[in-house]
Parts: structure tokens; sequence; C-alpha cells
């Protein structure tokens, strides 16, 4: 055989292996793949499609019903003071929870981090353990402590002679949903912020204890900024969680006359399409919070990026 | 010089500051707002519906067995039937969606295709998608096939998480070195085998993470299974904890039975968790985000 038939021959044969690869490599993505179409891709394009539909009711008693387009009128229509007031109640509250939930978890990560701690390990399952639980039960723990019969905190105050506030009343109950939100993911941001200043080699740390840096110096300005990545996705991501609450103000929903069923704007959707049969306004708001929630994120990541690179420029 | 060197790396340093009460009390502060919910509804599971509302918050009663034997009496064991589901819902979804995860996050990782940046970029697009966008179309089209008001409703779209292949595509590109998959292909093995017996058992802690993420979100789903389901007997813990709340608000000795299975279904997931926690890979998460 000479040596041009077997560099042909190998090369043959690693063709048809590339080919055997490529092929059990499609295999391996396509159950993925395909439930990423089914449940994802066809999802967001059917949403699309009808939120420029209506169903069109004629004749003399309703007996006629079809499917007409209407361009961007439920768009138009999606835009009432329900809407608009319930976008603002969430703003509102994403700008208690994330700062609070996000400075707690910060804090106690780079506690749990310090030296100058201790009790650490009971404290981390401590601050953990809430995130075991599902938003629904939290929201049913502190909506019974919120109630002025059962919370402890109107018995202490109540045996004192005061007046004790009603937390479920319509000045607080921003703050009371937040609460939940903080109490429930105060430990997985903070787990993932530790997680991150437990990959820092620790000799920097030795170098700037020789230097003379206090533990406070070494978490301000060495810690900090290193696990910046790591808080910056935390942040995108409770801010993405934010806008979309509904598990909370719903299971609230029924101890108060507070929260309305137009609370979030999860919850209008939820009530026009389900207990309304509006599809077709619930599917153009839903594109109007995702869109709007993409374009947040976008800026976020935009400011946020801006201001990295201008300290690479400096 | 010798003493520099010696003191530095010792384990007790002069220069180092001592433990400081402010801070460790901090923490602790931080560790009792997080337990006192969870010690609260381990108090009242115990009290009957007279003394939740009469005697102090904090104060035990016996009352707890013959709560939950309530709890399950109400209506012919509902409430074992819903955490039940709940652990099929959890269970077999985290399975399926980690196998799903880890076979495409490999296959994306460790072979070059025409189309895999595409594929993959699609995917990743996923996962800025807000499920809000998702559930109701998911309902529709479902109700078209007629699988709504069925177990398929909350399980098919909890199989997929792009945010897992993401996750699986790193951790299969730094945990499974390519000279042993070439070693294997030598040995004569299938692509599949190669991934089910080789890739696997060097794959497992990120896959344990995985199946944990999942399985913590679809316990903790609350808005698929309320949109998907109609009939109680399918319900997962937190739908079905809501609806008795809801008619708790007419009757309030129902309330009883809502603290008591609260209380129950905190259990297995916390149990869950503080038995797993040496396995779940939280810096794969952390690792993640920082790429």
């Amino acid at each position: 055989m000479s040596t041009a038939t077997v560099v042909r021959a190998k090369s043959r044969r690693s063709n048809s292996n590339t080919k055997t690869q490529t092929r059990a490599a499609w295999f391996m993505i396509a159950p993925a793949f395909v439930l990423f179409l089914l449940f994802m891709a066809a999802p967001i394009f059917y949403t699309l499609f009808i939120s420029f539909q209506r169903t069109k009711v004629s004749g003399l008693f309703g007996g006629t019903r079809e499917t007409i387009w209407v361009g961007f009128q439920n768009y138009v229509n999606s835009f009432d003071s329900e809407f608009l007031a319930s976008v603002v109640r969430v703003l509102g509250y994403g700008c208690i929870l994330v700062p609070v939930m996000l400075g707690l978890a910060l804090t106690f990560a780079l506690l749990l981090d310090s030296p100058r701690t201790r009790s650490k390990t009971f404290s981390r399952v401590a601050i953990f353990l809430p995130f075991a639980v599902p938003a629904v039960i939290s929201s049913l723990l502190w909506g019974f402590l919120y109630l002025p019969s059962v919370s402890p905190f109107s018995y202490i105050l109540n045996t004192f002679g005061i007046q004790s506030p009603n937390v479920l009343g319509p000045d607080v109950i921003t703050f009371a949903i937040a609460n939940i939100g903080i109490w429930g993911g105060t430990g997985f941001n903070m787990i993932v912020i530790y997680t991150s200043l437990k990959a820092i080699p620790s000799d920097i740390y030795e170098a700037a204890r020789i230097d003379g840096c206090s533990e406070r110096q070494i978490a301000l300005r060495i810690k900090i900024p290193i696990v910046m990545p790591a808080i910056i996705m935390t942040f995108l991501f409770s801010m993405i969680a934010t806008l979309q609450v509904f598990a909370e103000p719903m299971t609230l929903k029924p101890m108060t006359n507070t929260i309305s069923s137009t609370w979030s704007p999860l919850m209008k959707i939820y009530r026009d399409a389900f207990q309304n049969s509006d599809i077709y306004s619930a599917a153009a708001t839903s594109v109007i919070v995702a869109v709007g929630t993409l374009a947040i994120s976008y800026f976020f990541l935009a400011v946020v990026q801006k201001r990295a690179f201008g300290q690479e420029e400096r | 010089m010798s003493t520099l060197t010696s003191s530095r790396t010792s384990l007790r340093r002069p220069h180092r500051e001592a433990p400081s009460i402010l801070a460790t009390m901090v923490l602790l502060i931080g560790a009792l707002y997080c337990l006192f919910p969870i010690l609260w509804v381990l108090i009242a599971s115990s009290k009957s519906s007279d003394e939740l509302f009469s005697s102090f918050t904090l104060q035990p009663s016996v009352h707890l067995w013959d709560n939950i034997v309530a709890l399950s009496s109400y209506r012919d064991g509902l409430f074992w039937r819903w955490m039940g589901n709940t652990f099929i819902y959890a269970g077999v979804g985290a399975l399926v969606s980690t196998w799903v995860s880890s076979i495409a996050g490999y296959g994306l990782a460790k072979f070059n295709f025409r189309g895999k940046t595409a594929i993959f970029n699609v995917i990743l697009m996923g996962v800025l998608v807000p499920g809000v966008i998702l559930a109701i179309p998911q309902y529709l089209l479902l109700a078209k096939v007629g699988l709504t008001n069925t177990m398929w409703a909350v399980l098919l779209p909890q199989f997929i998480s792009p945010y897992n292949i993401y996750l699986a595509r790193i951790y299969a590109a730094g945990s499974v070195p390519t000279d042993i998959i070439e070693a294997a292909r030598i040995d004569g093995l299938r692509e599949f085998s190669i991934f089910h017996r080789v890739a696997v058992p060097m794959m497992v802690p990120g896959m344990v993470t995985i199946f944990l993420f999942q399985f913590v979100a679809i316990w903790n789903n609350f808005m698929l299974p309320y949109i998907m389901l109609g009939s109680d007997k399918l319900f997962p813990l937190t739908v079905g904890l809501t609806s008795l709340l809801n008619q708790g608000a007419q009757a309030p000795a129902l309330y009883t039975l809502v603290i008591t299975g609260a209380m129950l279904s905190i259990l297995p997931l916390a149990a869950l968790f503080l038995l797993l926690q040496r396995y779940w890979r939280v810096d794969l998460a952390s690792g993640a985000v920082k790429a």
C-alpha cells in the first residue's frame, strides 16, 4: 500500500467518524431542542399571533363568532389605568425588594467570609433555609403573622396598650409583600455571592493584611469589586423575577381587601385570560410585560457594562 | 526573615483582628429573622383553632397530632395526595430535565458541527424570556391537544430549562476531558455509551446541582399548575393550600388545617437540602454567572 492510499483511507475514516459524531451530537441535542420548540418557541409565537386578534360577535343574539385581525388595538387597549397602576405598584415593590434583599445578601455573605464572625455554619444554614420554602407557603406564614389577632408583634404592642398598625392595610401592603420576597430570596443570593467570595485566592488578603488593611477595608476595597459580576447577575435575575410577582399577592389576597385582582401585571393578565376569557388582551399585555422586562434587563446590562468599560479605560 | 515567613504561614497571626461581637450579632439577627416564621409555624400547628386566635402566638400547645389527623381526614386525605403529586411533579420533572439538559449540554460542549453556535444562541435567548409570556399560550396549546387538567400539563413544560442546558454545557466542557472521550472511541464505544458510561460519572456533581435547581423550581412553581389544573385531585401542595386558604376566608376552622399543611410541606424540602447540601455546587451557578 502506498502512503497516498493510507492517507486517503485515514481521511475517509475520519471523515465518516465526523459524520457519525455530528449525527450523534444532533441526536443528543434533539430532545432539548424539540421540547424547546414545543414549549418555548411555539408559545411565544402563538402569543404574538393572537395578540393581534380579537373575537368578533355578530348576528342578532351573538350567533356567529369569528376571529378577526385588529392590528395593534389590543396593545393600545392594554395601557389602561388598571395596568399602569399595577406597573407602578410593582416598580415600587421592586425598588424596596431588590436593594434591601441584595444588600442583606451581600452583608451576610461578607460576614460569613470574614474571619471576625462566629457561629457561621448555623447562620448560613438558617439564612438559606427559606429558599426551601415555596413562595406560596412563605406568603401563608407571613400572611398569618401579619393578622393582628395572630401576630406576636401586635400582641406585644397591645399588652402595652398601643394600637398596632394594620400591616395588610393600603399604606404598608407593598412593604408587607416585599418582606416576603426579602425573606425568601436573601439566602439564595447570599450563597451565590458567598460562593464567589470563597473562590478568591486568599493570598490577596494576606498581602492586604501585611499592607495594614483592616478586615473592613479588605471587604470594601477587595472583596466587593471582585464579586461584582455575581452581584450584577443576582441583581438582574432579581429584577426579572420582581416584575413577574404573582404567587405572593395571589396567596395574600383572600386575607385582605387591599390586594385587588389586578395588583400586579401578571395578576391582571391572569384575570383577563381566565376570569374575563379575554385571551387576546391577556396575550397583548404579556407581550408588553415581556418586552418591558427585556428592555429593562438590556438597559441595566448596558449601563453596567459602560461603567465597567469606563473603568478599564482609566 | 525566617520569623516573618513562619508568621505569615502560621494560622494564628499576631496582627489578626479579634472576633467582632457586633458582626456576629448581625449574622445571628439575620438567622433569627429567617427562622422566625418557621418556628412560628411549628408552634402554631400544635394549636387548636380556638387557641390560634386567643393564646399568645409563641405559646405552644398539645394539639399537633389532632391537627395532623384532622388534615389527613380532610376529604379522604386530599392533602397527602397533594404531597404525592408534588413529589411526582418535582421528582419526575427534575429527573427528565436533568437528563435532557445534561445530554444536550454535553452534545453542545464536546462536538463540533455546523449550526451548533446558532442552536446554543437560540436556547440561550430562552434564559431571558420571562415566564409570563409562556404560561397562557402553553395552556391554550395544551388545551388544543386535550392535555390540560392532566399531570402532563404540569410535567411537560418543565422538562425544558434553557438555564440548565447552559449550566450543563459549562459543566461538561470543564469536567469531561476530550482525551478520555477519544480513548473511549478508540475502544469502540458508541457515542451514546460514551455519554452514559464515561461522561455521566464525571458530570455527577453538576447534574446533582441541576437536579436540585429544577426540583426546587418545580416544587415552588405556583402559576403553571394553577393555570393548568382544574381538578383538585391533581393539585400540587402550593395550589392545594391556596385553595384551602381561599375556603378558609369563609370557614376560619380551616385555618388550622392550612397552617398544619404549611408546616408539613416545609419539612421534605428542608430535609432534602440539609441532606444534599454537601453535594450541591452553587459555585456552578456563580461560576456560570462570571462567564
